[in-house]
């Protein structure tokens, strides 16, 4: 169920190893799965897993890679960039030899465009900055320490930010100011509308939801079979 | 997102129960039950800086409004009447 794969090697080192966790049974439809990132990531890991088994049930292969920089990954997290993370699962699409993609909540942002698939929950980096930044002054404001979100924005593109405890570097951070997630042709959006209840990226605590992951998987299953998503 | 323009009195209580409702987890039931005194941050164990950021980031998309900086502090959270009287406030500000 672990595998790896190679990411493109950042300029001037040696191309390092990823993990992934995959349903691997060499079958006709090979879903690549981005990720939730960051905070969001911890919290939708059991669901990402719980949709993931429910695909491999219906016959659907499931590849879910490590972000580098994340999960078991040797690489630094401060040196990663919204580029390189694009790149990277576009060579995970090649190396796994993916036929669609699911792209979860930010994973949007680095959707392969060659890959036909679904957005679910599609979140912009803008939106993902304003969360994190925001729970970083309230917990400021907390211990006594005045951040304001101004000052925190000016030195996360200076010199990058350290937000909910991950280490954010100067271009990933930039370049997630302006970042919107695009359907390339062949992919559309899944809302949580259409899977119902709350998304559980809300939720404070990590949580699951059997109902939404059976109705996340079902969507997929009948878009893979030709009904319209 | 699912913005709610004209929301008031009746309307933006039950919205902004089940918005903490979802945020936290809770059975709606619970959220329901919640009258002006019920006591939110230091009181609700899930109600942490992280939870608070969700918690007003999902208002701001929610009812339409944007929140600022400023308007963060220990006494719009700390009971449900005083976050409801808050984001009335900001309705009416628009």
């Amino acid at each position: 169920m672990l595998s790896s794969w190679t990411p493109p090697a950042p300029e001037g080192a040696t191309a390092g190893e990823e993990l992934l966790v995959a349903f691997d049974r060499e079958r006709d439809f090979r879903l690549l799965i981005c990720p939730a990132w960051f905070d969001e990531a911890n919290k939708l890991r059991r669901f990402t897993l719980e949709v993931m088994r429910r695909l491999d049930r219906a016959g659907v292969d499931c590849l879910l890679p490590d972000l580098p920089g994340c999960n078991e990954s040797l690489a630094p997290l401060e040196g990663q960039t919204l580029e390189g993370w694009r790149a990277a699962m576009t060579a995970a699409a090649r190396d796994l030899r993916a036929t669609h993609v699911l792209a979860i909540r930010a994973g949007a942002l680095i959707a392969p465009p060659a890959l036909p698939g679904w957005h679910y929950a599609a979140q912009s980096g803008t939106k993902l900055l304003r969360g994190m930044i925001r729970a970083r002054t309230i917990a400021a404001r907390e211990a006594g320490l005045a951040e304001t979100s101004e000052g925190l924005m000016a030195e996360g593109r200076a010199a990058g930010l350290t937000l909910g405890g991950w280490r954010i570097g100067p271009a990933m951070f930039s370049a997630l100011e302006s970042a919107e997630p695009t359907l390339a042709p062949g992919q559309s959006e899944l809302a949580q509308s259409a899977v119902g209840g709350p998304g559980l990226w809300l939720r404070a605590e990590p949580g699951e939801d059997a109902g939404q992951a059976d109705r996340l998987a079902a969507r997929i299953v009948q878009s893979l079979a030709g009904a319209p998503a | 997102m699912t913005v709610s323009h004209n929301l008031d009195g009746a309307a933006l209580d039950l919205e902004l129960k089940g918005l903490i409702a979802d945020v936290l987890g809770l059975d709606p039931e619970q959220a329901q039950a919640f009258g002006p005194e019920t006591g939110l941050f230091g009181h609700l164990p899930e109600l942490d800086s992280m939870a608070v950021a969700g918690l007003l980031t999902e208002m701001e998309d929610r009812l339409g409004i944007v929140i600022e900086d400023d308007d963060v502090d220990g006494e719009m959270l700390e009971t449900y009447g005083a976050l409801l009287a808050f984001a009335e406030t900001k309705l009416g500000d628009r």
